[in-house]
Order: C-alpha cells, then sequence, then structure tokens
C-alpha cells in the first residue's frame, strides 16, 4: 500500500477500542490489556509516519522503546494484581472501594 | 552535542547511577540489622550530587546527546529541588524503614528518571523519563504489601497512569506525524515553516496534556490522587507531593516553550498556531478548576492524608495559573513556589508522620488537643498549615504574592481575584486542624514525647518557613538566575 491513510484508520480504531476496554472491563487484567492496545495503536501509528512522513527511522526506535514500556508496566501492574487477590480474591476494580469519601 | 563530549554536561545523573548500582552490591553484603545503612549511604549519594548540580551552574546552556536532553538554569534549579525533596524524604524514612533497601534504591532510581525530566528534549525521552519516575512511583506506592489500601491506591495508580501515558503518547505520534521529527526544537521549526491543519494541532495538543496533566494532578486527570495519596505510606504520599510534581512541571513548561509558544522578538507572547480556542484561556479555566475543586472538596475531609492530597491538588492549580501569562516572571514565580512549598508541604507532612505513627490513628479527630500534649509539633504544624495558607510573614505568602503579581501585571484580573477566593477557602479548611489541636481537649492530657531527631527534622522544616517569609531575596536570586529556559 502506498498510501498512509489505512495505517491511521487501523491505528485510530485500535486506539478507540483500547479506551473503550479500558473505561467498560470491571476485570483488573482486562483494563491491562486496553492499556496494551492502545500503546499498539501508538506503536502503528509511529512505524507508519516513519515510513510515510520522516526521513530517518525516529519512529520505528521510539515504537521499540514503547514496546518494551508496555511489557514493564505489565510485568509491574500483574504484580500488585496477584498481590490484591491473594488478599481479597477478586480483580474486580469495582469491589476495591475502601477508600471513596 | 556528540554522545562523548555530552557526558562532562552529565555528570550528577552519571554519579547517581553509580551510587545505585554501588547501593545494590553494598546491600547484598550487608546483614539484616545493617541494612539501614544503605539509606545513609543513599542519602550521602544525593548530597554529593547536589553538589555536583550546583556545579552545573557554570555550564553554558546547550543540548546533549544529539538533541536528547538538555542542560540549562531552569533544569538545574529544578534537579536541585529533587535532589533536596529526596534528601529529606529519605531522613524522614530512616527511622521507619530499616530492614528494607530496596525502598532507598526505588527512591534513588525515581530520582534519576525525574533528573531526566527536568532536562527532556525529544519525544522518546518524554515518555521514557516519564515512565521511568512512574513505574518506580508505583512499587513505591504499593510498598506495604500487607496493606490493602497500600496496594487498592497503587493498582489505581498504575491503571489510570498507563491509560494517560498511552494517550499522551498517542498524541505525541501525531505530532511527530505533522513535523517528522521528535526533537523538540525542530518540531517547532517545522511547526513555524508548515502550519499544520488547527483542529488536527488542537487535539495533538489536548491529547498531550492529557499525559502531563496527570503528572501534576490538574483537574480531568487528578482522580488517581486522593486514593492513591491515602493508601501509600505516609513518606512516599510527601514524596509524591513535591518531586514528581516539580519533574511534571518542568516537562510542562518545556512543552509550551517549544511546541505551544514561541519566542519572537519584541512580542510577550507568540503562539506558533493561532488556534480559535485561546491556549491560555484554556489554561485559565483548568487551573481555576484545579484550585477550586482541590479547595472544595478538602473541606469535608476526614482524613488528614487524604486532606493534604486535596490541598496538593489545590497547589498544583495556583502553579498552573502562573503559567498562563506564558512569560519569564510567570515561570520564575512557579520556580519560586515550588521552593517554598518544598518546605512547608514537608514540614506539615513530617507533623503527620510522626503523629499518626503515635496516635494510631489518620483521622483528624486524633489531632485533638495536640497543642497540649506536644506543644512545639503543633505550633510548628500550625506554621506550616498557615504557610500553605498564605498568610504572612510566613514563605507562602510571599510565594503566592508572586504567583498573582505575575497574573495581575499580564492584566488577568478575574483568574487572580478567583485565585485569592480560592486561598480564602483554604483557610477554612486548614484553619480547622489548628482548631483541633489548640481549642479542643481530650480527656487525658498525656503528653506525647518526640524525639530528639523528630524535632531536629521539624526544625530544619521551620526555619525556612520562616525565614522565608522575611528575607527571601537570595530565593528570588537564585530563580532569577535560573529561568534561562532554552528554546
Amino acid at each position: 500500500m502506498n498510501s498512509i491513510i489505512p495505517y491511521l484508520i487501523v491505528g485510530a480504531i485500535v486506539f478507540v477500542l483500547g479506551i473503550f476496554t479500558i473505561v467498560y472491563k470491571k476485570n483488573a487484567v482486562g483494563i491491562l490489556m486496553g492499556i496494551e492496545l492502545v500503546l499498539n495503536s501508538v506503536n502503528i501509528n509511529f512505524i507508519a509516519f516513519a515510513k510515510f512522513v520522516d526521513t530517518g527511522i525516529h519512529g520505528q526506535i521510539i515504537s521499540i522503546f514503547v514496546i518494551i514500556l508496555a511489557a514493564a508496566e505489565a510485568a509491574i501492574a500483574l504484580a500488585i494484581i496477584l498481590n490484591i487477590y491473594r488478599m481479597k480474591a477478586t480483580v474486580d476494580v469495582t469491589q476495591l472501594n475502601k477508600m471513596k469519601h | 552535542m556528540d554522545n562523548l563530549s555530552s557526558l562532562s554536561y552529565f555528570v550528577p545523573e552519571l554519579f547517581l547511577s553509580a551510587a545505585i548500582l554501588i547501593i545494590i552490591i553494598v546491600d547484598l553484603l550487608l546483614k539484616e540489622e545493617r541494612k539501614i545503612w544503605t539509606g545513609f549511604l543513599s542519602a550521602a549519594a544525593l548530597i554529593i550530587s547536589t553538589f555536583l548540580i550546583f556545579q552545573q551552574y557554570r555550564l553554558s546552556a546547550s543540548e546533549i546527546f544529539h538533541g536528547m536532553l538538555v542542560v540549562d538554569s531552569m533544569a538545574v534549579l529544578i534537579k536541585l529541588i529533587i535532589a533536596v525533596s529526596t534528601t529529606v524524604i529519605i531522613l524522614f524514612s530512616l527511622p521507619f524503614i530499616k530492614t528494607k533497601s530496596e525502598y532507598y534504591m526505588l527512591l534513588l532510581i525515581t530520582t534519576l528518571g525525574m533528573f531526566l525530566m527536568a532536562g527532556v528534549n525529544d519525544i522518546l525521552m518524554i515518555i521514557l523519563a516519564m515512565e521511568l519516575v512512574g513505574l518506580m512511583s508505583y512499587v513505591l506506592a504499593g510498598f506495604t504489601k500487607r496493606n490493602l489500601l497500600s496496594n487498592e491506591g497503587s493498582l489505581k495508580y498504575i491503571l489510570y497512569a498507563a491509560t494517560s501515558t498511552g494517550v499522551m503518547a498517542f498524541g505525541f505520534s501525531y505530532l511527530y506525524g505533522m513535523t517528522g521529527q521528535t526533537n523538540l526544537f525542530k518540531i517547532q521549526q517545522a511547526l513555524l515553516a508548515n502550519p499544520p491543519q488547527q483542529a488536527a494541532f488542537f487535539i495533538v495538543m489536548i491529547l498531550i496534556l492529557a499525559g502531563l496533566g496527570y503528572k501534576i494532578a490538574m483537574v480531568p486527570f487528578h482522580f488517581w490522587l486522593p486514593d492513591v495519596y491515602e493508601g501509600a505510606p505516609t513518606p512516599i504520599t510527601a514524596f509524591l507531593s513535591v518531586g514528581p510534581k516539580a519533574a511534571g512541571i518542568a516537562v510542562l513548561i518545556r512543552f509550551f516553550t517549544t511546541v505551544v509558544s514561541h519566542s519572537a522578538p519584541g512580542a510577550a507572547l507568540s503562539f506558533l498556531q493561532n488556534l480559535q480556542v485561546h491556549i491560555p484561556m484554556l489554561l485559565a479555566v483548568l487551573a481555576v478548576l484545579t484550585m477550586t475543586l482541590g479547595n472544595v472538596v478538602a473541606l469535608r475531609q476526614t482524613n488528614i492524608k487524604r486532606l493534604m492530597a486535596y490541598s496538593s491538588i489545590a497547589h498544583a492549580g495556583y502553579m498552573i495559573m502562573a503559567m498562563v501569562v506564558f512569560n519569564a516572571q510567570g515561570y520564575q514565580a512557579i520556580l519560586f513556589y515550588l521552593i517554598v512549598y518544598l518546605f512547608m508541604n514537608f514540614g506539615a507532612f513530617w507533623v503527620i508522620i510522626i503523629m499518626t505513627q503515635k496516635l494510631g490513628s489518620e483521622e483528624i479527630d486524633a489531632f485533638k488537643g495536640l497543642g497540649y500534649r506536644a506543644p512545639y509539633t503543633a505550633v510548628s504544624m500550625a506554621i506550616f498549615l498557615f504557610s500553605l495558607t498564605g498568610l504572612p510573614p510566613l514563605a507562602g505568602f510571599i510565594g503566592k504574592f508572586y504567583l498573582f503579581s505575575a497574573v495581575v501585571k499580564a492584566d488577568w484580573y478575574v483568574l487572580a481575584l478567583l485565585g485569592v477566593l480560592n486561598s480564602v477557602i483554604s483557610l477554612y479548611y486548614y484553619a480547622n486542624i489548628v482548631r483541633e489541636m489548640f481549642l479542643r481537649t481530650t480527656e487525658t492530657q498525656v503528653d506525647i514525647p518526640v524525639s530528639l531527631y523528630d524535632k531536629v527534622l521539624l526544625t530544619l522544616m521551620l526555619v525556612p518557613t520562616v525565614l522565608f517569609g522575611i528575607y527571601w531575596n537570595p530565593v528570588l536570586r537564585l530563580t532569577e538566575i535560573s529561568f534561562n529556559i532554552l528554546r
């Protein structure tokens, strides 16, 4: 394909799906998957722009770093979720409301 | 500047990285009861790096590592504030955390991330530095593993933060698409040469503001803050309220001075894009919303940590208010306020740390009659709270005075008025704590013993809070030489 438009449309659709997942999921792991979708849409955009707009490869380098960040974030988030599951036996974020005033 | 010659501009960060590695090794060699030595070592490393940062004032402002970072005097001042704040937090934590050396390492790594945030100049570095600070903060917020509140706060923090970072990165990807550049200066030049479509630029700005606003708790993105502050161990709450906020403000100022506005000769403020939406007006509305929400919700809090959380949202609002004027005076006022805020806020938090430990409760009711049970601590707390309100002759007053005068000089009278009204609202809830301490009494008037270490630290915070209210010229000079932003 020689046009940037399809890439951008896919990127935008993945981004919106990610945001909807974050907003509607009650399961903490589900929300985490939504975050991964958002970060992947960022990667699609960066790579598409690197091919069609930039003369260099800045965008591709950024997308590699974003992949690593997503992994690090998932590792820490899963550790926290696991810890909560040990104490409460649930990963439903609506149940975690001990501090609402 | 190429990588090798950049190294001499990167000395504090290199030193801190080496110190972290050494402390990790030292930790392996120490026995359980001696682990506290890693805390002492971390404090020493930070004090040395503070001196190294002072040396950087002599360097000429320049881009380093092929434009990834900049070293200018604003970055140096922000790094100073961050190094001092982390040192104070380590001193706060030493009596409570004696066997867990990971805690001190995480604090040092966060500090390294914040040093990078102070000088970011590239999209990649903004994302990386903010994530380095973020990832360590999530772990620190959930540090008390067995405490459900702490874990709950930590989970909310990581979910909100990761979402905002993702949204911000999405905005950056479009900014990259518009310009084909990742360096902020080059983005500015590209935007000046080929103005992009207005609506697209506006959307990009909003997306990026979502990420930067979450870091300093600007209003539509503040939801994580109260829960994290309440759940986190109290020294970490204090830590999150100053260091990351200063770093976030630095990134925000850099973003606004490169991508949004530019320094045209003669004009006070000129924007790259003459958007339909007036950008200062947008910021002014956000600032008013931030401080009003912070102050109004703080009125009905009963948990003191949660109250301080909303108060910190309100103070972020005051700082965003000065950003509206888009000139050197506004930025200078923000830097001045950050210095003052460090001392008064840490002072108040130190009283909260020692007293919640001794009273065994975080409710404001528990402070009842404290003025008679621990007089020195209670009087200091009153001074910190009045300084946070902005009553003369305390440091908080001078800080707020400069913020408001920057706003008034740029003819934003309504904004300044709303800011002053907000300060009046804040008097109510701060004075309420003072009233609990001095005008209420308990049946049992048992003295609360406060150790010498606690008193010394309290005095260390108290002296600048009072002194900068009377003699603030040195601090003003420091901010004056520090608002040279490379742009």
